[in-house]
């Protein structure tokens, strides 16, 4: 152990001893309220979200537009295969990188093209060389129009991102209102052993950092498209 | 005079009198405003959101020690290695001692303040080791070999003509007017880079101490690069960056979107909890983490002041502050600009040298009221400077102003001094403003009133004929 440790652990206890902060200035004062409702307190505060199922896609579906995610409803799977294939053509892909997922694996089924698969393994520069990464996804966010990806549903951490576009397949069931709603899914989910990475992707990838013009495509996915089973 | 304050001076005057360049940051910036308050109007109450974030900062802050050793507990059983790192000496070592013990050959980099803190890039290139930066702004100004103008926009300051004449001249590329040809330029030039690099170091915007994770907050896609691709993962972090619950980043990661960019959220928020784990198919093979304290403890000790470790570097008491505005980010001379670099730096770096920041604010509040938690900016600055004249008192103020103060005690002397007010002035008016002026440091850029022919008790005098 560095000696490192003992050292700020010491400072940090000698700033706080006895010497007291004054309280953030709020017009509630919420401290303890927060801390035994967490998270639930927060939704009073967050970008309102309605209650049921059709208002989130809804809100899902309006902020797509403004982040320029490419979202897209489907009546089912087969709906689902039909479009990726014409994405396919459209762009004229040549390979593909997906993962091994009951709904990416339905709907890249009888698509005629390479696919590498990540989730056994794979090499950075046959990832690097594909068209377009075909992902699952934890759940959808309406909120924020946010896509929850994790190495388990998603094949793994560079799937999602070193590809030029994203193709992410998600059921209407995987719909959440919020963020919170997302967190409570993953610990239901994994417990305590939640996967090494989760991110949440809000469309596809940016930059401003030129005269703060925007720009999509900047290091990540140029093109994010979300399909949606109905 | 100290030099970072004569540097001060000379910088914030040349900048200041520059004036196509404030209209361009100012242009930059109005796209930010109406964004960011498109956004705000989004959330049902911003200010309770800001409360809540004040009050779940305030509780990490003053429980540090807990939460840094369950956040340390955490992630250490997930296979992450945690240095304590007091200084920044003790952080550069660490990095450089990991860098050599596995042999690496190539180093990419996503966005960190902490890393210009500690000048982390200078020690790695001194040691032969290649250090790329991969955040589009932050390679531009890294091939400028300057730093960053701005907390978040580090590259703010530069037209793409600038732009595309560096990339010209550096990378050999065609000359181009085209924000998105220029920004396609570099993420081929990154793209080999991911892929060769053997180490990603990053920053964190936050640390969670319930499940033991970095959150990194982004919109490129190139942290997440960094972050996966090579086989060793350094993440810096500020012993001040702890939330203690998971739950806590829902109201973060919107709140830091909104204020620093303007966003609903940025396009990347990514949370690790250690290396790659068994049976998953990448990911580096070892994470660490380096807590740095590097006084920030020193903050912590000021209780008056301890509130501004729960800055998120949002930047969004930069972006209105109307001193940063006209003065730009590098007159500052300091790692962190604006209001929060001039509360935090004199106690980051010592009081002596870095007091003037104080001064460069004209106390409107604005910074107070656009910070998401609530630092109180402004008093702060009103403290530094208290804690400034405390520690180093300064003669010719106290002489002036005991001078004034007997003079206002006593009406024979005030009668006097305006009787010599009237003979003085017009010679001072030969020489107003000029080196030859002993007051041209308030007269430089401001007209000293002009004494009224007559007093106030001398109109009353004659009109009422005196004190009755």
């Amino acid at each position: 152990m560095n000696p490192g440790r003992s050292i700020i652990l010491n400072r940090i206890r000698e700033a706080l001893r006895n010497n007291p902060a004054p309280r953030p200035h709020t017009s509630h004062s919420q401290a303890d309220a927060a801390a035994e409702t967490h998270g639930h307190a927060q939704r009073e505060w967050l970008p309102k979200v309605g209650a049921t199922l059709p208002e989130q896609i809804d809100l899902f579906a309006k902020i797509s537009e403004g982040l320029k995610t490419e979202f897209h409803r489907v009546p089912t799977i087969d709906a689902a295969h039909n479009l990726l294939k014409q994405l396919a053509a459209a762009e004229g892909w040549k390979k593909i990188a997906s993962h091994s997922h009951h709904d990416t694996d339905s709907l890249i089924q009888g698509i005629d093209l390479p696919v590498v698969r990540t989730e056994k393994g794979y090499g950075i520069d046959e990832l690097e060389s594909c068209d377009a990464g075909v992902t699952g996804c934890e759940v959808l966010v309406a909120q924020t129009g946010g896509v929850m990806v994790s190495v388990e549903s998603a094949g793994g951490r560079a799937l999602s991102v070193l590809p030029p576009h994203h193709v992410v397949i998600a059921r209407a069931s995987q719909m959440v209102p919020d963020l919170t709603a997302a967190f409570e899914h993953v610990k239901k989910r994994y417990g305590k052993n939640l996967p090494s990475f989760m991110s949440f992707i809000t469309g596809p990838s940016r930059t401003g950092d030129i005269e703060r013009i925007l720009v999509l495509g900047a290091h990540g996915p140029k093109r994010l498209t979300v399909l949606l089973i109905d | 005079m100290a030099t970072q304050a004569a540097d001060f001076q000379t910088l914030s005057r040349r900048y200041t009198a520059d004036k196509p360049f404030r209209a361009f940051i100012q242009k930059a910036l109005g796209g930010y405003y109406k964004k960011r308050d498109e956004n705000k109007a989004n959330f049902q109450d911003w200010q309770g959101a800001r409360d809540l974030a004040a009050e779940t900062k305030y509780e990490a802050v003053n429980h540090l020690d807990k939460y840094l050793l369950e956040f340390e507990q955490k992630i250490t059983a997930r296979g992450a290695k945690v240095f304590w790192a007091p200084n920044a000496e003790a952080a550069r070592e660490y990095i450089l001692k990991i860098a050599k013990e596995n042999g690496v050959r190539s180093i990419i980099k996503s966005k960190t303040m902490t890393s210009e803190e500690i000048h982390l890039n200078e020690a790695l290139e001194k040691e032969g080791f290649g250090v790329f930066e991969s955040d589009l702004g932050e390679y531009i100004v890294q091939l400028r070999k300057e730093a960053p103008f701005h907390l978040v926009f580090p590259a703010m300051h530069l037209t793409r003509r600038q732009i595309s004449d560096l990339f010209q001249k550096e990378l050999g590329s065609k000359a181009t007017d085209e924000p998105e040809e220029l920004t396609m330029i570099a993420r081929d030039v990154m793209r080999r880079k991911y892929c060769e690099a053997d180490m990603g170091i990053s920053g964190t915007n936050f640390a969670v101490a319930e499940t033991g994770m970095i959150s990194i907050t982004e919109n490129e896609g190139n942290a997440r690069l960094t972050t996966s691709l090579p086989r060793i993962h350094v993440a810096l972090l500020g012993i001040e960056k702890v939330l203690p619950r998971l739950e806590d980043l829902s109201l973060f990661l919107p709140m830091l979107a909104t204020a620093g960019a303007g966003q609903t959220m940025t396009c990347y928020n990514t949370m690790y909890s250690g290396p790659r784990q068994p049976g998953e198919p990448d990911g580096p093979e070892q994470m660490h983490i380096v807590l740095l304290d590097n006084r920030r403890t020193e903050l912590l000790a000021d209780a008056e002041q301890r509130d501004a470790l729960g800055c998120i570097r949002c930047g969004a008491c930069l972006n209105v502050c109307p001193i940063f505005k006209n003065v730009g980010g590098y007159s500052y001379g300091t790692t962190y600009g604006g209001p929060i670099g001039s509360v935090i730096t004199p106690h980051l770096r010592g009081l002596k040298d870095w007091k003037h920041l104080s001064a460069a604010s004209s106390l409107c509040g604005a910074c107070t009221e656009a910070c998401p938690v609530k630092i109180d900016l402004h008093h702060h600055l009103l403290q530094n400077r208290r804690n400034g004249a405390k520690a180093s008192p300064a003669v010719g103020e106290k002489v002036a102003f005991g001078g004034f103060s007997l003079m206002m005690g006593h009406p024979a002397l005030y009668r006097l001094a305006v009787v010599f007010g009237r003979i003085f002035q017009p010679l001072q008016g030969l020489v107003n403003g000029t080196i030859l002026d002993p007051l041209r440091a308030w007269t430089g850029s401001r007209n000293f009133p002009k004494l009224a022919p007559k007093s106030f008790h001398e109109q009353w005098k004659k009109e009422r004929g005196g004190r009755k």
